[in-house]
């Protein structure tokens, strides 16, 4: 094993000895000074989980949630330079931790708040505007065929557990009292210019946008939150992407005949 | 229409050639909107490339506003020039984008390392300086400044431990590697302060050894108190505190050797408010300025 292979792996294992060939000046034990090392490493991980899970945090406490991400940076050191987006893997670990198991709905909690971390890094790409859109919309020859592109910081997060509502009572936008974490909720995440919005959403219509984000026309988006609701009403569902300038580039299947912003 | 140009167009100070000989400060979100609103009266911003090594959003958003009026520093944290493996070539390439697209007038990385295999540690670690390492820092180096087509500084590193392994002192060690590679010197003077306590050195002397004509930069940060395992003070590099007196001190003295350079005040943890960091930069302006009027004086 190479130096940095042992020096390495004693960062990342507390239960690794301190590697040999270090020195020091005045003859003090090498280990006291590379646990330095050591936390500076683990210190700066776990901040970085921090950062992105603040509701993860407030829901299980300050020192139940660094013991977990400790374990999670020790089992998953980082594989990119880009700690925006170390948390990646997060929610899984979450998922599967033993002693989080009495907070089922943590996990989702985790998937939401990457998720508003990812919109905010996401792309740049500018809306189609609106007189594009409606002229694709009006033809209702092709409107069954037409498939619709959104923002890449669009994101749905369906979960069995009240996820809109855990993240939005630590908003101060309701009362934590008042939620029923057992209920299952939907949440659509997205940018707006420079702000992260993150919106309740009722099960056919997360449907219907995940059903657009994996590429299915609108008529097969239309049938997949259908089955959910017999009463998903599509005008209502285009409003909500209008609204909020989701939909970035229309193709009728034919991508010759493809319109662009 | 003046508002379009003054958008589109960098002021005269943010074409520069290279950085002012003025104070800077490092870039923070939590200052972006100030910072864009208000247009300080800074020389120069700096950013950790990595942090912006991401698709599009706010960071970019700011980013490319505050470029527009002010010269930038762009100071990788994660190229690991020290590890013992290849250099990751996507993250060169993406390097070489962000350069691209910010132009900065200073492009600058650490004599450490900080991957392992796959593995990214978030720490700028130390390595022995000896013949192996030598050449091996310094092809790194080649290989950075011939994909990027720059010149880049390298910044000295406070350490925490020595290596038996080692056979050149640090100071010999980056005067041997600014002469084979042709970088400049990226001097923190936090760093040499830290480093001196740590090891017994003195600080005044571990400055006078470096290679001085070639520091392109100068950064200036706080540390933190900890003991070794005898008791001694050990110093951390811990970029959360302000500047501490020994090092304005260390700071003066080392401008009396290099003449007035661009300095940058680091703060990457408890970061304070801005009109804070703003006084703070201001304390190494006024050095600054004043020393470029003894120049023009003499």
């Amino acid at each position: 094993m190479s130096s940095q292979s042992a020096f390495a792996a004693a960062l990342l294992n507390p239960d690794l000895p301190c590697p040999g060939g270090l020195s020091t000046w005045n003859g003090s034990a090498p280990a006291t000074r590379f646990a330095l090392y050591r936390n500076n490493v683990t210190v700066s991980l776990v901040d970085a989980l921090a950062d992105t899970f603040p509701v993860v945090q407030a829901l299980v406490g300050e020192e139940f949630f660094r013991g977990m991400a400790q374990v999670f940076m020790q089992m998953n050191p980082p594989r990119s330079r880009l700690m925006a987006f170390y948390g990646h893997d997060f929610a899984d670990f979450v998922e599967a931790f033993p002693p989080a198991a009495s907070v089922p709905y943590l996990a989702a909690v985790a998937r939401l708040e990457m998720a508003r971390v990812l919109a905010y890094h996401a792309a740049d790409v500018d809306p189609l505007q609106p007189d594009t859109l409606q002229a694709a919309l009006a033809d209702p020859d092709k409107l069954t065929s037409l498939r619709l592109v959104l923002h890449p910081s669009v994101q749905v997060i369906q979960s069995p557990f009240a996820v809109f509502s855990l993240w939005a009572a630590h908003q101060g936008a309701l009362c934590i009292s008042t939620v029923d974490p057992e209920q299952a909720q939907a949440a659509l995440v997205f940018r707006n210019g420079l702000d992260v919005v993150t919106l309740a959403l009722v099960a056919s219509s997360a449907a219907f946008v995940s059903a657009l984000q994996t590429g299915q026309t609108l008529m097969a988006a239309t049938d997949a939150a259908s089955c959910i609701d017999p009463e998903f009403d599509l005008s209502h569902a285009l409003a909500l992407l209008l609204r909020w300038q989701l939909i970035t580039r229309i193709s009728t299947g034919d991508e010759h005949h493809e319109h662009t912003h | 229409m003046t508002s379009f140009f003054n958008m589109e167009l960098p002021s005269q100070a943010a074409r520069a050639k290279s950085l002012p000989v003025r104070a800077g400060v490092g870039l923070k979100p939590a200052h972006f909107q100030e910072i864009s609103q208000t247009q300080p009266d800074i020389g120069f911003f700096e950013v950790h490339a990595e942090n912006y090594m991401v698709p599009g959003g706010p960071y970019h958003h700011y980013l490319s506003r505050i470029r527009g009026h002010y010269p930038l520093s762009i100071h990788g944290v994660g190229l690991s020039i020290g590890a013992d493996a290849a250099l990751d070539i996507d993250h060169l390439d993406a390097l070489a984008m962000l350069l691209a697209r910010y132009q900065p007038q200073s492009f600058s990385e650490h004599l450490a390392w900080s991957t392992h295999g796959p593995a990214f540690l978030n720490d700028l670690l130390p390595l022995p300086y000896n013949t192996a390492t030598l050449q091996r820092v310094c092809d790194h180096i080649d290989q950075v400044q011939s994909h990027l087509g720059r010149r880049m500084l390298l910044e000295n590193p406070a350490t925490y431990l020595e290596f038996t392994a080692s056979t050149w002192d640090e100071a010999s060690f980056l005067t041997e590697v600014l002469h084979r590679t042709g970088c400049g010197l990226l001097l923190d003077v936090n760093n040499v302060y830290v480093s001196s306590i740590n090891h017994g050195r003195d600080a005044h002397a571990a400055i006078r050894a470096l290679p001085l004509a070639q520091v392109g930069e100068i950064h200036l940060a706080g540390f933190a108190r900890a003991q070794d395992g005898n008791g001694d003070l050990l110093l951390i590099d811990s970029h959360g505190a302000p500047v501490a007196q020994a090092v304005w001190e260390l700071y003066a003295f080392t401008l009396g050797l290099t003449g007035p350079v661009a300095t940058l005040l680091e703060r990457d943890n408890e970061v304070p408010a801005w009109p804070v960091l703003l006084a703070e930069a201001n304390l190494a302006d006024q050095q600054l300025l004043a020393l470029s009027a003894e120049e023009v004086a003499a």
